[in-house]
C-alpha cells in the first residue's frame, strides 16, 4: 500500500464524517502529514531494528466498519475475567457498542464515555489532553492513529475520586474483518489523588488477518494512582501495534502490565515520563510466543524530576520458531537527582529455534542516581525436569510446571486478582499444549 | 526387590560403573561406601534414570521388572525414590504445590481421586512432624534459597510423603551438622518397614551410627570390591580407603 493510498483513505474517512468535529481536524491532518512524510519505519530505524514491518507496510488494510451482526455477550464472556459486574466498555471493530457495555457502578463525578461522544460533548478535557502525551515520542503508528482514530474510551476522574472496580475496555474484532484496520484511542485523566484500575483487552472472535493500531494516553496528576493492564489476545494471523503513554505528576504512582500472547506480529510500546518529584512507576510484562509469532516490546522510562523511582520486570517464554524483542530504555535527565531505577528482562527459550533480542539501555545524565539493569536468556533447567520426574511427575507435566514457574512471579505482580488468575490459566493451557507436543 | 547384575554405565565417554552386582531384599538397609570418584553417586543416579548416564552392559531388575527400559517418572511410580546429593531448586513452584502434584500422581496410579486440600494439609502435618518441621516450609519455593541442611530435610519430607519401596539416599549426610543429621536419620528410620528397603550411599561412616545398615559394600573403581556387615563400616573408618585399595589390588 503506497502512502498516497493513506491520503485517499483519509479523504474518504473525512467525507464520511469520520474526521468530525471540526476542531479536531487540524490534529488529524497534522498526524496524517507526519505519517505520510516519514512513512512506516524500516529496520534501519534503531527502534525497529529487530521487527520487520513489511507485512503491515505492504498490507492493504481498509478502515473497519461495525459488523452487520453484533456478537452477543456470550461470545465475550470468556474474556471478561468472570466479572461481568465490572464497569465495561465494549468496542466491536473499533466502535463503541452500548448494548454490550455496562456503564453503571461508577461514581457520578467520574466520566466514562466513548471518545466519539467525548469529542463533541467533552471538548475541553479532550482538547487539553489528547495527543499531548503521545507527542513526545514521534511514531508513525501514533500519527496514523491520530489521523484515523474513530472511537475509544475517555475516562476522567476528578480529584480524590476512587474507582472501586476495574474499568474494563474490551476491543473486539468480529468475524469477517479480514484485511480491516482499527485505530482505537483511549484517554485517561486521573485528577489529584484519584485512583483507578483500567484493563484493556484486545481479542478476536475469528482467526483472521487484520491490523489493530491502538494508542492510550494516561495523565496522572499529583498523587494519582493508576493501575493499567493490557491483555493482548489478538488472532494469531493479526497485526497489533499498541502504544501506552503516561505522564506522571508529583508523587503519582503508575503501574502497567503488558501481556502479549496473540498476534502474528505485535508491538507494544509503554512510555512514561516521571515529571513530578517523588513519583513512582512499575512497568511489568509477560510475552508468550509459539509458532512463528513475533512479539516486540519497547519501554521507555524518563526520569525528568528528582527523587523518582522506577521498577521494571519483563519476562518472556518463547517456543517453536517464535521471536521476541525487548528494548527497554531508562533515561535520567540531568535534573533528576536521587533517581532510583531497576530494570530486568528475563527470557526462557523453550525450543532450539525460538529467538529473542533483548536490549536494556540506561542513559544517565544526572550524577547522584542508583540505576541497575540486566537481561538474561536461558533454557529450561533439564535437571529440574529430571528432579520432578524422580518424584513421579511425568515429563510433560514437569515441563509445564517448571516453565510456568518462570513466569509465576511476574504474573503475581498483577494487582487485579481475577486478571492474574485468568492469565495464569491461559499461560498454563498454552504451556500444556507445548509440553504435550514436546513429548 | 532389587537385583543389579554386571552393571556398566558411562557418562559421555567415561566408563564409570564397571560391573556392579548388588541384591537388595525387602526390609534391608544397604550402605554403599567408597572414596570420591568410585562411582557411588553414579550408581544412585543410574537407578533413578538420570539421562546423562548410559548403561552399556548389565541389568537392573526391580520387583522382577526391567528398570532400564523405564523413564524416571515410571521408576518413581514403581516405588524408587532418590534423595539427591544436590537437591534441585525450582523457583516459582511452592513446596506444597510440588508435593501435592507428586502425591496426586501416586494416587492417580492407584486409581484414587486427587486428595482433598484439607486432607492434604492433615497429611502434611503428620509428615512434617517426622522431620521436625513447621508448615512454613510448604509455602516456600522448592529448595530455592534453602540451606544445605534444609534441602536434605526436604528430601526426607518428600520421601515421607511418597513412601517409596526403595529409597536411595545419595550422600544425604554431606553438609549436615550433627543435629540435622540426627533429624534426617530419625526420619529415615521412622519410615522403615518390613516391606521397604534403603540404600545409603555415603563417604563417611558417621551417618551409619544413626541409620544402621544390614550390609556394607565398598565401591572402588566402579566395582564392589568388598561386602560385609555393619562392622565393615567401622573398619573403613579406622583404616581408611587405602586399605580397600590394597585389598582390591
Amino acid at each position: 500500500m503506497t502512502l498516497d493510498t493513506y491520503r485517499h483513505a483519509f479523504q474518504r474517512f473525512t467525507e464520511n464524517g469520520g474526521g468530525s468535529p471540526s476542531w479536531i481536524r487540524p490534529l488529524r491532518e497534522a498526524g496524517l502529514d507526519r505519517f505520510v512524510r516519514a512513512g512506516f519505519p524500516t529496520r534501519k530505524n534503531e527502534d525497529w531494528r529487530f521487527t520487520n514491518l513489511q507485512p503491515i507496510a505492504t498490507g492493504e488494510f481498509r478502515l473497519l466498519d461495525p459488523p452487520e451482526a453484533l456478537p452477543g455477550l456470550d461470545a465475550l464472556r470468556p474474556y471478561l475475567f468472570g466479572h461481568e459486574d465490572w464497569p465495561r466498555m465494549v468496542f466491536v471493530n473499533g466502535r463503541f457498542v452500548r448494548a454490550l457495555s455496562r456503564l453503571d457502578g461508577i461514581p457520578s463525578s467520574v466520566q466514562l464515555l466513548s471518545l466519539r461522544e467525548a469529542l463533541d460533548s467533552q471538548r475541553e478535557v479532550v482538547e487539553a489532553h489528547l495527543a499531548k502525551v503521545a507527542v513526545n515520542a514521534p511514531s508513525a503508528f501514533t500519527d496514523l492513529n491520530t489521523a484515523f482514530m474513530a472511537d475509544g474510551a475517555l475516562l476522567v476522574l476528578p480529584a480524590d475520586a476512587v474507582l472501586e472496580h476495574p474499568v474494563h475496555l474490551v476491543f473486539v474484532t468480529a468475524p469477517g474483518a479480514a484485511d480491516g484496520a482499527t485505530h482505537p484511542r483511549t484517554l485517561i485523566v486521573a485528577g489529584r489523588h484519584a485512583q483507578a484500575t483500567v484493563v484493556e483487552s484486545y481479542v478476536s472472535l475469528a482467526e483472521q488477518r487484520y491490523l489493530t493500531n491502538t494508542v492510550s494516553e494516561i495523565f496522572l496528576e499529583e498523587g494519582a494512582r493508576v493501575n493499567h493492564c493490557k491483555v493482548q489476545l489478538e488472532s494469531e494471523a493479526a497485526y497489533h501495534v499498541g502504544t501506552i503513554e503516561a505522564w506522571q505528576g508529583r508523587s503519582s504512582h503508575f503501574e502497567s502490565f503488558s501481556f502479549a500472547m496473540g498476534g502474528a506480529l505485535s508491538r507494544t510500546n509503554v512510555y512514561t515520563v516521571l515529571d513530578g518529584e517523588g513519583s513512582h512507576v512499575q512497568l511489568d510484562g509477560l510475552y508468550v510466543g509459539h509458532g512463528v509469532q513475533h512479539l516486540d516490546h519497547q519501554t521507555r522510562i524518563e526520569h525528568a524530576k528528582p527523587g523518582c523511582t522506577s521498577r521494571e520486570i519483563y519476562k518472556g517464554m518463547l517456543d517453536d520458531r517464535s521471536h521476541a524483542v525487548f528494548n527497554g530504555k531508562v533515561y535520567v535527565r540531568a535534573e533528576a537527582q536521587q533517581t532510583d531505577g531497576k530494570q530486568t528482562n528475563r527470557n526462557l527459550l523453550l525450543s532450539e529455534t525460538a529467538k529473542v533480542d533483548t536490549k536494556p539501555q540506561l542513559e544517565i545524565f544526572a550524577d547522584d542516581v542508583k540505576c541497575t539493569h540486566g537481561a538474561t536468556v536461558g533454557q529450561l533447567d533439564e535437571l529440574a525436569l529430571f528432579y520432578c520426574q524422580t518424584r513421579g511427575i511425568p515429563l510433560s507435566d514437569a515441563r509445564t510446571m517448571v516453565t510456568y514457574a518462570f513466569a509465576a512471579d511476574v504474573i503475581e505482580e498483577i494487582q487485579t486478582r481475577p486478571v492474574a488468575e485468568h492469565l495464569e490459566a491461559l499461560v498454563r493451557e498454552r504451556l500444556e499444549r507445548g509440553s504435550a507436543r514436546a513429548e | 526387590m532389587l537385583e543389579i547384575k554386571n552393571l556398566h554405565a558411562k557418562a559421555e565417554d567415561n566408563l564409570i560403573l564397571k560391573g556392579i552386582d548388588l541384591t537388595v531384599h525387602a526390609g534391608e538397609i544397604h550402605a554403599v561406601m567408597g572414596p570420591n570418584g568410585s562411582g557411588k553417586s553414579t550408581l544412585a543416579q543410574v537407578l533413578a534414570g538420570h539421562p546423562a548416564y548410559e548403561v552399556t552392559e548389565g541389568s537392573i531388575l526391580f520387583e522382577g521388572q526391567d528398570l532400564l527400559e523405564s523413564e524416571p517418572d515410571a521408576r518413581a511410580a514403581a516405588g524408587i525414590f532418590l534423595a539427591f546429593q544436590y537437591p534441585v531448586e525450582i523457583p516459582g513452584v511452592s513446596n506444597a504445590y510440588f508435593l501435592r502434584a507428586a502425591y496426586n500422581e501416586k494416587r492417580k496410579r492407584q486409581g484414587l481421586d486427587e486428595i482433598d486440600p484439607i486432607d492434604f494439609m492433615d497429611l502434611m502435618e503428620e509428615k512434617l512432624s517426622l522431620v521436625n518441621w513447621s508448615s512454613d516450609i510448604l509455602s516456600r519455593a522448592v529448595n530455592a534459597g534453602f540451606s544445605g541442611g534444609e534441602k536434605k530435610r526436604n528430601e526426607i519430607l518428600q520421601m515421607a510423603v511418597l513412601e517409596p519401596k526403595l529409597a536411595v539416599l545419595d550422600e544425604t549426610d554431606s553438609g549436615l551438622d550433627i543435629d540435622a543429621l540426627r533429624i534426617v536419620a530419625e526420619g529415615v528410620n521412622s519410615l522403615r518397614r518390613p516391606d521397604n528397603a534403603t540404600i545409603v550411599v555415603t563417604h563417611y561412616q558417621r551417618l551409619l551410627n544413626y541409620i544402621v545398615p544390614d550390609y556394607v559394600h565398598v565401591l572402588f573403581g566402579g566395582r564392589i570390591v568388598k561386602s560385609g556387615g555393619k562392622e565393615l563400616a567401622l573398619e573403613l573408618e579406622e583404616r581408611g580407603y587405602d586399605w580397600v585399595h590394597e585389598v582390591a589390588a
